[in-house]
């Protein structure tokens, strides 16, 4: 309770922020949807445009119009897309659950895999494992994402034949079961899920290893070793509990370059989430969409930065809410 | 956190010769960083090259076949125009290390400017620039990349200005601690004494001694931009008039290369990718070790 009565003012300023930005970037960029766009082209008779302007609200002050907005975006009104009409809203939340699970799946097992094979190159620092692990995630950081995704549908799915090449489920197939409908998702997100994992793998194994080689080299470790506690009772007890503080910082810090990566993922993959939205809405510059995936993601990396902080505080008795 | 014992007072500048003489002693001795220093020259080298490249090489009038695997003509093969890869890769490395570099000096700039300002002047300022700062942090970067290059439309200076704008928190934040840690030394505190103004101590004492450090963080902030500039190219917010590396790929792709097992379509620009992010990061790594030996990060 005390946690989100210092937290949320914080949350609530940071998204009002966005909203403000939001708000104000595609309405004064060039190229936007703005009054100059909309109305001022020369086909238009001076009627038309006056009747434009009031149908839209652009002739009220833009405070008005920002207050306007506001409202609407409360009430979850995100406006009317230019390529498909139909209101963004309806478009985005059926694109909202494929993303978290395509997201959440990687991200999950990035975590738990990054953790141990980083606590194993803390562990035995030095040897082959340590040198490979940290060249692995040196490579890792440094390829994009969509280019390894790219190269994984040229080996597995045109070479090999092993996977489908774009979607969730096979176009046009109807499952008798629910298990063969799971089967099939699973079959389609293996790839998407394996790159974007690859990908963020490295970040993970890297901050675990440094966390962990410090804390090893703890007064309370050599104690426990003096005590003659065996070596994964000092792992799992001593050592890992204390070394998972910087991870939990990484992942909150990660979830934006996270939605970066799906993004990439999706396009390439053809996945049928926010992202691959977000390219299809940049192709066809479906700027109110763009809109509303812009904000969607940015409170979805908000609320689970908020989550993220909450953790570090029960993973952490030291720090104060 | 960053701890400074000794910062150099008169700054890097200082007797030039002799401390280069210095310095690349203690840097050859960090082979990650010859390592990177060696790919970099190369890939400048590559570019430079790229420049004496017949147009026809490259232009969409090419005339060669199109989607040819390597030969003894086109050694990296064609294409779905029919232009020469290895010519297109070489192009590409004069766009990619072009706005990686612009770019970055773009974020490192902004980057120093708000952190010197909320280091040294503190209280509402700092309290101010440092929530800015959060909430970029907390920005899904691409999103927001991609947002303002589909808003401000596509074009070689937009991209230097939305990737620069973008990516400075980091900086920022190096910045901010190490002059927070400068401006309580004894040598400003006799600038201060002797009557000098807030400017005269940023400019003098500030920013020669938060030099080295900004130096090497620039060189990392370089490979985070190439690897930005790749993303936006292949999303197709990059300068539809230039070629990149990203640009390669998002045209690879689309023209179904990954279908067609084109791979020395798909591999080289990819590849040049890594390699220059790598060799970026290993001299920004081996500058930030002789460059700032005392600093501690935890």
């Amino acid at each position: 309770m005390t946690f989100l009565l210092s937290r949320l003012p914080r949350a609530i300023f940071t998204i009002f922020i966005i909203l403000v930005i939001n708000f104000f970037l595609f309405r004064l960029m060039p190229g936007a949807n703005s009054d100059r766009n909309l109305v001022n082209s020369p086909r238009f008779s001076a009627e038309t445009k006056a009747q434009l302007r009031k149908t839209f609200g652009l002739d009220k002050p833009l405070g008005t119009q920002f207050l306007v907005y506001l409202a609407n975006t409360a009430r979850g009104r995100l406006g009317i897309s230019f390529a498909q009409k139909r209101p963004v809203s309806d478009i985005i939340r059926e694109k909202v659950g494929p993303t978290l699970l395509l997201v959440g799946t990687a991200e999950a097992l990035a975590i738990v895999l990054g953790m141990s094979l980083g606590a194993l190159a803390a562990w035995r620092r030095g040897t082959w494992w340590d040198i490979g692990a940290v060249g692995f995630s040196l490579t890792m950081y440094s390829v994009p994402t969509f280019w390894l995704g790219i190269l994984m549908v040229s080996m597995f799915c045109v070479g090999l034949r092993a996977f489908p090449t774009f979607g969730m489920v096979v176009p046009g197939e109807v499952h008798a079961s629910s298990w063969l409908y799971a089967m099939d998702v699973i079959h389609h997100m293996f790839l998407p899920v394996v790159t974007l994992t690859l990908v963020l793998l490295g970040g993970y194994l890297l901050i675990m290893k440094e966390s962990l080689t410090g804390v090893l080299a703890e007064d309370y470790i050599t104690t426990a070793r003096a005590k003659g506690l065996t070596d994964s009772v000092i792992l799992s007890r001593h050592a890992l509990p204390n070394a998972m503080l910087p991870m939990v910082t990484l992942i909150a810090l990660n979830l934006g370059f996270l939605m970066g990566g799906a993004i990439e993922i999706e396009t390439v993959f053809s996945w049928p989430g926010l992202g691959r939205l977000m390219f299809e809405s940049l192709q066809s510059r479906d700027f109110p969409v763009l809109q509303g995936i812009f904000l969607i993601i940015t409170i979805m990396v908000v609320l689970a930065n908020l989550l993220a902080d909450w953790l570090y505080l029960v993973l952490d008795p030291r720090v104060k809410a | 956190m960053i701890d400074v014992q000794h910062a150099t007072v008169t700054g890097p500048l200082e007797l030039p010769r002799r401390r280069l003489a210095e310095f690349w002693q203690a840097y050859r001795k960090n082979r990650r960083g010859v390592w990177g220093l060696g790919a970099l020259l190369f890939l400048i080298a590559a570019a430079l090259l790229s420049l004496f490249l017949p147009a026809s090489f490259t232009h969409t009038g090419a005339v060669a076949d199109i989607l040819q695997p390597p030969n003894w003509r086109h050694w990296l093969g064609t294409d779905e125009l029919g232009r020469d890869v290895l010519a297109l890769v070489a192009t590409g490395a004069r766009t990619s290390l072009l706005i990686g570099i612009t770019a970055s000096l773009i974020s490192v700039i902004v980057g120093t400017v708000i952190g010197v300002s909320a280091g040294y002047y503190g209280g509402w300022i700092d309290e101010i620039l440092m929530r800015i700062t959060d909430i970029f942090l907390v920005l899904p970067w691409l999103v927001l990349m991609l947002t303002l290059a589909a808003l401000l439309g596509p074009s070689l200076f937009n991209i230097i200005v939305v990737i620069g704008l973008t990516g400075w928190t980091g900086t920022a934040r190096i910045v901010r601690s190490q002059t927070l840690s400068i401006k309580e030394r004894p040598f400003v505190e006799r600038s201060v004494a002797l009557g000098a103004g807030d400017l005269y101590i940023i400019w003098h004492h500030i920013l020669p001694n938060v030099f080295s450090l900004i130096f090497a963080n620039t060189v990392l902030v370089i490979a985070v931009t190439i690897l930005s500039e790749t993303s936006l190219s292949f999303l197709g917010m990059g300068d539809p008039l230039r070629v990149s590396w990203g640009s390669m790929l998002y045209h690879a792709f689309d023209s179904g290369a990954a279908a067609l097992g084109a791979h020395w379509y798909l591999l080289p620009p990819g590849i040049c990718v890594v390699v220059a992010v790598m060799a970026f990061t290993f001299v920004g790594q081996a500058l930030d070790e002789v460059l700032n030996p005392r600093v501690k990060r935890s």
